[in-house]
């Protein structure tokens, strides 16, 4: 096994597939949320700054996902082929979501009609609450672990899915995105509209805090085996603490008018959530329920040691890349959204 | 219907309806940055109408090549898990390298194309166009570096055995330049061009027979007919040298191709034909001897035929693949004669006074679209019965915990989400083309200053 600076070649792709799938929580994050209370807008005028706060930039945060995808697939083919295969039906949910949300923001300026605009007005919210929830419970799933037989396929059926665990993660991370889209949104308006995001973003905040705290507390009573990692390593508290004080910290912000660091408190509470699932399930990729030794791990399911090699040095080319590029576009539209002639 | 059969129905659909609209995004990149490019140079508003209906045009077939194609990279895993299991160690690389050096320019700079018009300077604004294109180009690269790799397969050696057996990666290089990389890339940019360029033609021809949009219509055709007229010409010996490839690296597809079947006889290259695949016999119009003077300048050489592989190994369509093919060629040809009779007749001045080539035109933007599709499936199903060619079976490239009414589920899932979006499409398409390159802000008469010295706009 060859390592770079003490850490082996597959933890350190675990952990840019990590990174990636929260550049794409905390990216789409705004965006799917933005979606979700897309009908809490009212007004014509209103929907369609909305549109045009994420319009810019959404397609390109639904790349990271493309990315993950990518990552997975060439650092732990094994998972990557388990986890999609097992997740047929949800995954298929989910992709088509995509696919309506993106032609729904893409199509609903197309007519200036009523009806055609409320019709892509609904379909593109609900697409966006569908993918949330898809998300949440494929995500629930997979932190809980899934029956595998020896050749690491999945040997349960997709009604098991819908488990009381999966469920509550799949209407967290809904809540969480909504908070997440309210306080973007908010950064980008003005006037009344900046007011009455800031109010719905207060009010995602609470929910949030509602079921987050309710999930925790199933999670502790009966999936002991996520817990364990945490309680017996108390130095990881500090990723539950860090996102405590990131919440906290949002309704006082927004009361301040201070709308981005609001927004970088709710991507770090998305990123905190993602590294304590991570350091909850690490080594594992997808965690056997039925018998450990089947588990899919960052070691038996990885490609080569040659292609991780080959892996590290496409990322270290190429974040870098992406990270000008993706903050050169966030720059060139920051501020509050103007409408022209080219806008949704 | 078992879940090989759906799989690779739903396999075939879904790539086959995504890839309406990657081809015409390179090919309309390419003539955003030369139509931009022009405007950049000359300064002359009537480029920058232009340019802008054709991003307007290029937003809505961008917006629907980056939902369909989403499924593609995820359907490697839902219904091939064998496969992605077997390949991810080669294929995966190319994939990640796909994201994050083509997907990300060109969804990052697409903003700026598409929203950036009054954000950004006209320089900024070009070079993302620009960034756009090559975003496109390098996706383009990596996919087909990965099915090249199946098709000719090298750089790899082969671990475990049976079902846990898996292509692992030994030089990189030799990956990503197999055998066929370079000339089947080339044949696939080739064919964007030619579809985005169709795509301008036609809307342009339209604008022509109905007299609307003239002063930008008229050069719109030329820049496109340009465009049209050197690929299709570039086509026809980087499609001779990917074939001389699939003779080398695959007989039994060249095989299928032209429907040959004896090892020890010269091949004939049919211009039209069925193959009787019970009978092994292939009638048709041909040259007798015609594939053998291809490959080896000599009308009597023996060329290797479907009898020399045992039936299990070679394709079990090999009508269809013959069929397809032969579209593809005959379109190829096709395209070559029109652009060039097209640009005959602008030399003598009458191109657009010729009302009938501009029906044609108008309707040739179907051309590229048929010949891209039937080139996919020659190339698809000659493959057969290989999904890594010689290496591993596509009935072996399953996923194990699929059950055919999941795939039944998807696949009914998917034909009546594309025909929606198909036909949406279509509506958008067609109601952007009637509203034509008007802008609000930008009234109809033109800057007459500009048009005597540039060749293009005058005419």
């Amino acid at each position: 096994m060859e390592s770079f600076l003490g850490i082996d070649h597959n933890v350190w792709w675990f952990l840019v597939f990590g990174a990636v799938i929260s550049g794409y929580a905390i990216l789409d994050g705004f965006d799917l949320g933005a979606g979700a209370l897309h009908l809490f807008l009212k007004k014509e005028q209103s929907r369609r700054i909305a549109l045009n706060a994420i319009g810019p930039v959404w397609d390109g945060n639904e790349v990271w996902l493309v990315i993950g995808g990518g990552a997975l697939f060439a650092g732990f083919p094994v998972a990557y082929a388990a986890i999609f295969s097992a997740f047929y039906v949800p995954f298929f949910v989910f992709l088509v979501g995509l696919i309506w949300r993106g032609v729904a923001i893409e199509f609903r300026s197309k007519e200036p009609g009523r009806i055609w605009r409320l019709t892509w007005d609904f379909i593109y919210s609900f697409s966006c609450i569908v993918i949330a929830l898809s998300l949440g419970l494929m995500l629930g799933n997979v932190a809980q672990g899934l029956p595998l037989n020896e050749a690491h396929d999945y040997t349960g059926s997709w009604t098991s899915f819908f488990n009381p665990f999966s469920i509550m993660v799949a209407v967290t991370t809904l809540a969480l995105f909504m908070m997440h889209g309210a306080i973007f949104l908010a950064m980008k308006t003005e006037n009344r509209l900046y007011t009455k995001l800031t109010i719905l973003a207060k009010n995602f905040t609470i929910f949030f805090v509602m079921t987050f705290a309710i999930t925790t507390v199933y999670t502790l009573l009966y999936v002991p085996h996520l817990s364990d990692c945490i309680k017996s390593t108390p130095v990881f508290f500090v990723f539950p603490l860090i996102m405590m004080l990131a919440i906290a910290n949002i309704p006082r912000l927004l009361n301040k008018g201070r709308y981005r660091h609001a927004f970088v408190s709710s991507a770090i509470t998305i990123a905190a959530l993602l590294i304590m699932v991570a350091v909850e399930i690490f080594p594992n990729l997808l965690y056997a329920v039925n018998n450990p030794a089947n588990s899919i791990t960052v070691h038996n399911a990885s490609s080569s040691p040659k292609t991780m090699k080959i892996l590290l040095t496409i990322a270290l080319i190429g974040t870098p890349l992406v990270a000008i590029y993706t903050s050169f576009v966030f720059w060139t539209f920051k501020g509050k959204v103007k409408l022209d002639e080219m806008s949704y | 219907m078992d879940v090989e059969i759906l799989s690779r129905v739903q396999f075939a659909f879904t790539i086959a309806f995504h890839y309406i609209y990657p081809p015409l995004s390179i090919g309309l990149g390419l003539i955003l940055v030369i139509m931009e490019g022009m405007y950049l140079r000359t300064g002359n508003k009537l480029y920058e109408r232009m340019t802008r209906f054709w991003i307007r045009i290029f937003a809505l077939i961008f917006g629907i090549g980056v939902a369909t194609g989403i499924i593609m990279e995820f359907e490697f895993g839902t219904n091939w898990a064998t496969y992605s299991r077997y390949v991810g160690d080669i294929f995966g690389s190319a994939l990640a390298a796909e994201g994050i050096f083509a997907f990300a320019l060109e969804s990052g700079f697409l903003g700026i194309l598409l929203f950036g018009w009054n954000r950004v300077g006209p320089k900024v604004h070009f070079f993302s166009t620009v960034m756009v294109f090559f975003g496109s180009l390098f996706s383009a690269v990596w996919i087909v570096v990965a099915n090249s790799w199946q098709q000719t397969p090298a750089g790899y050696h082969i671990v475990g055995e049976g079902m846990n057996a898996r292509a692992e990666i030994t030089d990189f290089w030799a990956m990503v330049f197999n055998p066929s990389s370079v000339d089947r890339l080339l044949h696939v940019w080739i064919g964007a061009f030619l579809a985005g360029a169709f795509l301008v033609m036609s809307v342009n021809a339209y604008y022509i027979i109905k007299k609307k949009h003239l002063e930008i219509a008229r050069p719109s055709f030329k820049i496109a007919l340009l465009v049209a007229t050197f690929f299709s010409l570039a086509q026809l010996f980087v499609g001779h040298r990917s074939a001389e490839g699939v003779a080398k690296y695959q007989p039994a597809k060249l095989a299928a191709m032209e429907g040959h079947y004896d090892s020890s006889a010269a091949a004939d290259m049919f211009l039209l034909g069925w193959v009787n695949d019970k009978t092994q016999t292939t009638s048709g119009i041909k040259i007798p001897g015609g594939l053998s003077f291809l490959l080896h300048q000599d009308f009597k050489a023996p060329v290797q035929g479907l009898n020399a592989i045992a039936p299990a190994d070679r394709p079990g369509q090999v009508n269809a693949v013959f069929q397809f093919y032969h579209i593809m060629v005959a379109i190829g040809m096709l395209m070559i004669g029109l652009t060039l009779f097209a640009c005959l007749q602008w030399k003598r001045g009458k191109l657009f006074e010729m009302r009938w080539l501009m029906l044609v035109f108008a309707w040739a933007v179907l051309l590229p679209q048929i010949a891209n599709q039937a080139g996919w499936f020659a190339a698809e199903m000659g493959r057969q019965p290989w999904v890594v060619y010689g290496l591993l079976r596509t009935s072996d490239a399953l996923s194990a915990t699929v059950k055919a009414e999941q795939v039944v589920f998807s696949l009914i899932l998917f034909l009546l989400v594309y025909t929606t979006l198909l036909a949406l499409f279509l509506y958008l398409l067609n109601k952007k083309i009637k509203h034509g390159p008007v802008d609000a802000g930008y009234p109809e008469p033109i800057d007459e200053g500009s048009k005597r010295d540039n060749p293009i706009l005058s005419h």
